[in-house]
């Protein structure tokens, strides 16, 4: 058994959480969501005490966080521009707002800038096609952006 | 006091992205400072669906239809139209012709709608449950339980002929009906809000503008076919949805319309909702279950159907959020109703999630019948910025394009399949002349290949061999003989896949394939991209007789590659040129050009 259960902390609600959840059938994927929610992507440490927790094998963990794309194994930027690739966007030149904001932070998608703040993710529709091209930094959507804006955008939380 | 007026605004995530809680806000402070606080309600609905012309703001009773309102311009529409009842004339739906498109029935967008699943999305306040029940909420619950069996329940939806809306087809009186015949003491009740199609937000918008709906008609297959449990599996990517089904199933409870002895019927019933983790192949039913069950989302052979071994094992009807919505109104108005909307195929509506090149993009709901260029041009408006229509595609990943000549068909299940295409969950997606038909299948399949699950190797293996010929084909190292292995693979996949995922995911090469082979045939003989897309296979340039040398488009290129004095005609290097666009972007003479 993993002893590593020390090494990360739990906010009480988090705990609380995994405990009401604990004998529920089928409660992982809800834990890791809520886990995922606490630290902005899945620590090793965390999935160890997870695991221990509800008692499920970490490998199973593992296999279930690999096959979702939702799950991170690691740590995203403070904000992370997450550009929407669905189809309507990708038409509408998704493709080309990656391209300039990968030139404006000097990050590749899936690459965290040096200071830890930004980083850049390609993500399936969002929900919003009426308004491609879209992205979505933490909870605020942007619609019909252009590249000029881009700056602008990123300033906003610089 | 009674009420002057209701203020609807739009609290979609479209509108709410552009700002309309500003606006919301600013209109409740705008009211109790002008003095009408009273006379006045203000209310946060659902999707109007016109997303192009968000935020939208309703005001009735005189249905003056504001667009593109601004979190600044609620002084002005309390001030004039509520306090002094002037319409706002500049903020009104085409303001150019005066008040002739101000009332929203004058408007073409919604002119040849019909709508039945969107019926409150846009009129109700949707963490209201209250104006669910005064639009005849929850009344379908009350007929059933107190005057309906369930037989009575599922003869209605086969009178009705409703089919499930999550992209099969099939008949929903079906699949209840083996759930019901199954004798278990344990059967569950599960809702699809995975909506997987990239391109596609109907199920998105009906969750958030009219959550009571869904419960309310899980509710009835609950009771109909004995079952206490069920589970809604919506995307973790819409947490509005996932907020207002909170606050709904809360009210609910409070309301004695979910729990314990339903209304004092007897009858239990309770809903919990699971989230998806970004898995496409979750929206097929078997990964879906295997999910909820906190798996990795592999699908399971079958048989056994769901309705007769589901979720651990036990009988379970799975509908998607589209079917679902429909059923309220079936069992209050009647199968028969519901039986005489749309074609002999398909009964009642489809919502459609209209996006790409098209000048009115939204959400549309039309009678099952109703043809593409109804869709396209009437209610869409036709193509954006003067280009011309290409195609559309429905079905999403598994769909395919329908070209021109294809527009006048009546659309429904069977006319999309006889295309080539299908009707999938709704999105239709339309391209112009500038969209490449080989580019955009690529895309298609590279979706499904980064969604494949891995568990069969047709998917698996197929699906990759046919992205990397099409890779291949886009950067000019096609052949002719790539054409005829692309079409072997598919028919391989189509036939040998575990599930819907792999079995459709070569449509939109065969369809591609049978509608669009010159343009295959371009980029493979003759090394060109007629649409301009395929970078590998254009390149820029600039006209002589339309530069004037102003050097704008050497100063934007990020590498360099233009060169040229000032006045004098320039020139693109194309061995540094990295074929960004930004040169055809930035020149205001349309000098440069892509060959
Ligand atoms: C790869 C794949 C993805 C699917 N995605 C969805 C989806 O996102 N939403 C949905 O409702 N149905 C989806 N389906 C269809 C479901 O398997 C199933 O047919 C549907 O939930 C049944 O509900 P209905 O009868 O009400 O349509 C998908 C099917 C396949 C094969
Ligand atoms: S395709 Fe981008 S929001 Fe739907």
């Amino acid at each position: 058994m993993s002893v590593k259960n020390d090494t990360i902390k739990f906010s009480d609600e988090l705990t609380k959480f995994i405990m009401e959840w604990k004998e529920k059938p089928g409660n992982l994927i809800m834990i890791l969501h809520k886990v995922q929610e606490e630290f902005g992507y899945i620590p090793r440490d965390a999935a160890d005490k997870v695991s221990e927790m509800i008692k499920v094998p970490l490998a199973k963990i593992y296999g279930v966080i690999t096959f979702y794309h939702f799950f991170k194994l690691t740590k995203p930027g403070d904000f992370n521009i997450q550009v929407c690739m669905g189809t309507a966007c990708y038409l509408k030149g998704g493709d080309g707002l990656i391209e300039e904001i990968e030139s404006l932070l000097g990050i590749k998608t899936n690459e965290v800038t040096k200071d830890g703040k930004f980083s850049i993710e390609a993500v399936r529709c969002v929900g919003c096609c009426g308004l491609a091209p879209v992205l979505v930094v933490g909870e605020e959507v942007f619609g019909k952006v252009t590249k000029d804006q881009l700056p602008g955008i990123i300033s906003k939380f610089n | 006091m009674a009420l002057r007026n209701y203020i609807l605004v739009c609290g979609g995530t479209g509108c709410e992205s552009a700002g309309a809680d500003s606006i919301y806000k600013n209109l409740i402070s705008e009211c109790e400072l002008q003095g009408v606080a009273d006379e006045v309600q203000i209310i946060k609905t659902g999707c109007f669906g016109f997303c192009e012309q968000g935020p939208i703001v309703k005001i009735l009773p005189e249905d003056s239809f504001y667009v593109q309102v601004k979190p600044e311009d609620a002084k002005e529409l309390v001030s004039e139209h509520i306090v002094k009842g002037r319409e706002v004339a500049r903020l009104l739906y085409n303001k150019n012709e005066s008040k002739k498109h101000a009332k929203v029935e004058d408007i073409e967008f919604y002119q040849k709608q019909f709508r039945i699943v969107l019926r409150n999305c846009g009129f109700i306040n949707p963490e209201n449950i209250d104006e669910y029940v005064a639009r005849e909420g929850y009344a379908a619950l009350e007929k059933v339980l107190f005057e309906m069996t369930p037989d009575d329940v599922i003869n209605e939806l086969k009178v009705a002929g409703l089919r499930g809306r999550g992209g099969a087809g099939f008949p929903s009186w079906m699949k209840w009906n083996f759930t019901k015949q199954v004798e278990d003491d344990v059967k569950y009740v599960v809702c699809n809000a995975d909506e997987g199609d990239p391109g596609a937000y109907m199920d998105r918008s009906t969750l958030e503008g009219d959550p009571h709906s869904i419960l309310e008609a899980m509710t009835i297959a609950g009771y109909t076919c004995g079952a206490s449990k069920g589970y809604i599996y919506i995307r973790a990517e819409y947490p509005l949805a996932i907020k207002r089904l909170e606050i709904a199933m809360g009210q609910a409870r409070e309301y004695g319309l979910l729990g314990e002895d339903i209304l004092g019927s007897g009858f239990g019933f309770d809903i919990e909702i699971r989230l998806g983790a970004g898995a496409f192949v979750c929206g097929e039913e078997t990964a879906l279950l295997a999910s909820i069950e906190g798996e990795r989302g592999m699908p399971r052979p079958r048989p056994p159907f769901p309705a007769v071994k589901g979720l651990w094992g036990r009988p379970t009807v799975i509908n998607n959020v589209e079917t679902w919505a429909n059923i309220p109104v079936i069992l209050l108005k009647g199968g028969e109703w519901f039986s005489k909307i749309g074609t002999d195929d398909s009964k009642g509506t489809k919502v459609f999630a209209l996006t790409g090149k098209i000048r009115n993009s939204g959400l549309v709901e039309v009678p099952m019948g109703t043809t593409l260029r109804e869709i396209i041009f009437d209610i869409g408006g036709g193509i954006a910025n003067g280009r011309e229509f290409k195609a559309v595609q429905t079905g999403g990943p598994s769909g395919g394009v329908i070209t021109k000549e294809h527009l006048d068909t009546p659309i429904d299940y069977g006319s999309l399949t006889g295309l080539g295409s299908m009707m999938g969950s709704g999105g239709m997606i339309v391209m112009d002349e500038d969209d490449c038909i080989v580019d955009v299948t690529k895309f298609y399949l590279g979706f499904s290949v980064d969604e494949s699950c891995g568990k069969c190797s047709p998917c698996r293996i197929g699906g990759r061999s046919l992205y990397n010929l099409l890779d291949k084909i886009t950067k000019g190292d096609g052949e002719m003989e790539d054409i005829d292995k692309m079409k072997e693979i598919g028919a391989a996949m189509k036939k040998a896949s575990l599930c819907g995922l792999g079995q459709t995911a070569p449509n939109p090469i065969l369809s591609t394939l049978h509608y669009f082979e010159k343009e295959y045939l371009a980029h493979i003989k003759d090394k060109r991209c007629p649409a301009g897309k395929c970078k590998e296979l254009i390149s820029y340039n600039i006209l002589a007789d339309k530069c004037i040398g102003c050097t704008a488009c050497a100063r934007k290129c990020p590498v360099d590659a233009i060169i040229g004095e000032r006045r004098q005609l320039h020139r693109i290097d194309p061995d540094l040129c990295i074929k960004c666009g930004v040169c055809l972007e930035t020149c205001k003479f349309g000098a440069v050009f892509v060959r």
